[in-house]
């Protein structure tokens, strides 16, 4: 870990009165509204909701992709006004280039910084080494895994060094075994880096598991539904899931989910609530229900 | 696909016995000839296949060519005038040590290479910026969907209007041939560069220009070459169509100039000499574009 100097921690994520809307035909909708959050840094923050509740569209914002309607996003205090390397990001479709090997993948953002040939080619030599990818630098990505492409997208955004890395549902097309151990090698960075995460995803343990703090999200138009601190220690180890505290935490979360993910099926079957969900898992479709 | 099953099995049976031979053996000794020889052989069955396939169907070819023209067959088709393969042999050994058909080949190669090599410097650069910047896709593109289905044989009496000397007109019919497809495979696949890849690159630091260089231009080189070969192939329909009216030189002009002076066996050298020199092109274009995306050597 020498290649990467020890900085002050910095990373502070502040995301104050967004609200994000779009044209369509039909007017103006509303994706994100009303929204508050933070990182801290060196923190790891999960945003968990149902699906199409903006939670990616929050964290592109912090990316810098999209401008939001109404409200601000600062990192360590300067605002956000577009992509940068000072915020790196890590996609569910890896988006590695594919016509670059894993090495020059992982050396693309100290190239964009200008830094010279054979000094990127050490530090991306070293940053894989961790990553445990050495022997595969000169492969071009078609010919690795998932788990593995999804690795060197990981290395490729920490190796410019960025205040924070954001990561929208990076392991969503690994399968459950190589999932777990993506998690166990995205904490390990984590704390080696001390660097502030902000983590989207839609499986819940994923997120009790990696995150410091989880803000759940509502149905669209999406907002903080929720936040729920995670007070489990460190280092976590896979067995802790059985645990009652990790599954009390589960329970907490998955009450909150459930009932954002029937609003956003209908407006009708929300009156249902926990009712409606109950005759759905004995067999009967919602439609039956209605 | 049962007599392929079939065919297989013996060979299949033939490492086993090999591997079970081996087994109880506790050191590894470098594999025999024998065995690096059918190894060799089972990983490139398919390509010996084709292979041998192709050398046959073309004897075939020639053969049946043979037998047509020998016997004169005359079946609504007519072989009577048709020269024999013997006899287009005959002319391709004397043609070979005349310098006036060397010079016919040396000047349809120039032409192309001129022609096509204009079209790719200006229709590959256009078609990235015409993929890049709207406004220029929406000034130029109209005008390029209404010459485009102009063919470029239907440019020769415009080309020779416009160009001082034949020569000119000729590399030109040859330009706007390969121009078109060049640049239409070139702005598709602008179209389909991926944007994720392209905020990828954006959260990693990189502007515009490095975007340009680093993600949109390499990820539509494969359309690219797409266009270079279709493009590659129409400038040869083009030279040979622009020559045969208005040369006095190159492969096409030879061909045409057979005809009219009663040589049959100089009409087909000139065509199998086209024939292969489209080929020769193409495959050099192939050849360029694994050199340079070794990422897609399967």
């Amino acid at each position: 870990m020498n290649e990467i100097p020890a900085k002050a921690p910095q990373g502070h994520i502040e995301v104050t009165n967004f609200s994000l809307s779009y044209d369509s035909i039909e007017g103006p909708v509303q994706a994100v509204t009303d929204t508050q959050i933070h990182v801290k840094p060196g923190e790891f923050v999960s945003i968990v909701g149902p699906s199409g509740c903006g939670k990616s569209t929050l964290l592109n914002a912090v990316a810098g992709f999209l401008k939001p309607t109404t409200g601000i996003v600062t990192v360590d205090g300067e605002r956000v006004s577009g992509p940068s390397a000072e915020r790196g990001m890590v996609f569910q479709q890896y988006s590695l280039f594919p016509w670059k090997t894993v090495r020059e993948n992982v050396e693309f953002g100290l190239k964009m910084r200008g830094m010279p040939r054979s000094q990127r080619e050490r530090a991306a030599r070293t940053l894989l080494g961790l990553a445990g990818l050495e022997a595969f630098e000169k492969h071009y990505p078609e010919k690795l895994s998932g788990g593995m492409k999804q690795r060197v997208g990981i290395v490729r955004a920490l190796a410019t060094g960025p205040k924070v890395l954001l990561l929208d549902e990076p392991f969503g097309a690994l399968d459950a075994q190589t999932r777990v151990i993506m998690q166990q090698i995205l904490t390990n960075m984590w704390q080696r880096l001390k660097i502030s995460v902000l983590f989207v995803t839609h499986d819940i343990d994923e997120a009790i598991f990696l995150s410091d703090r989880v803000y759940c999200m509502t149905a669209r138009p999406g907002s903080i539904k929720a936040e729920v601190p995670i007070p489990l220690e460190r280092p976590r180890q896979q067995s802790m899931m059985m645990s009652s505290e990790f599954l009390a935490l589960r329970r907490g979360l998955m009450s909150l989910i459930r009932e954002e993910s029937l609003k956003a099926m209908g407006g009708e079957i929300s009156d249902l609530g926990m009712r409606g969900l109950d005759i759905e898992l004995h067999g009967q479709s919602l439609a039956e229900v209605l | 696909m049962s007599s392929s099953a079939i065919l297989r099995q013996p060979e299949d049976s033939m490492p086993a016995t090999a591997i079970a031979a081996a087994g109880p053996e506790p050191i590894a000794r470098p594999p025999s000839f024998g065995t690096l020889a059918l190894r060799w052989y089972r990983l490139n069955r398919s390509g010996l296949r084709a292979i041998a396939i192709g050398v046959t169907s073309l004897l075939a070819f020639l053969l049946v060519w043979h037998l047509l023209t020998t016997y004169r067959v005359v079946f609504f088709v007519r072989f009577t005038n048709v020269p024999s393969p013997l006899a287009v042999y005959a002319s391709f050994t004397k043609a070979i040590h005349d310098p006036k058909f060397l010079l016919h080949i040396v000047l349809s190669c120039r032409r192309i290479l001129i022609g096509f090599s204009l079209a790719a410097i200006i229709g590959v650069p256009l078609g990235l910026i015409m993929g890049r910047f709207k406004l220029i896709h929406e000034i130029i593109f109209p005008v390029a969907e209404v010459l485009r289905p102009i063919p470029a044989i239907a440019w020769v009496p415009m080309a020779i209007m416009l160009w001082p000397t034949n020569e000119q007109s000729i590399v030109f019919i040859t330009f706007l041939g390969s121009f078109f497809p060049i640049l239409v495979n070139t702005l598709h696949g602008m179209t389909l560069v991926d944007p994720v890849l392209v905020r990828a690159a954006q959260c990693l630091g990189a502007r515009e220009r490095s975007i340009f260089r680093e993600v949109y231009f390499p990820a539509s080189l494969p359309h690219i070459f797409t266009g270079l070969t279709v493009g590659m192939g129409v400038a040869w329909v083009s030279l040979i169509a622009a020559e045969m009216i208005s040369g006095q030189y190159g492969i096409g002009y030879f061909t045409w100039e057979a005809y009219s002076l009663v040589q049959y066996a100089d009409i087909a050298l000139g065509m199998i000499a086209i024939g292969v020199l489209g080929l020769g092109s193409s495959l050099l274009i192939r050849g360029a574009g694994q050199l340079v995306m070794p990422w897609r050597a399967k």
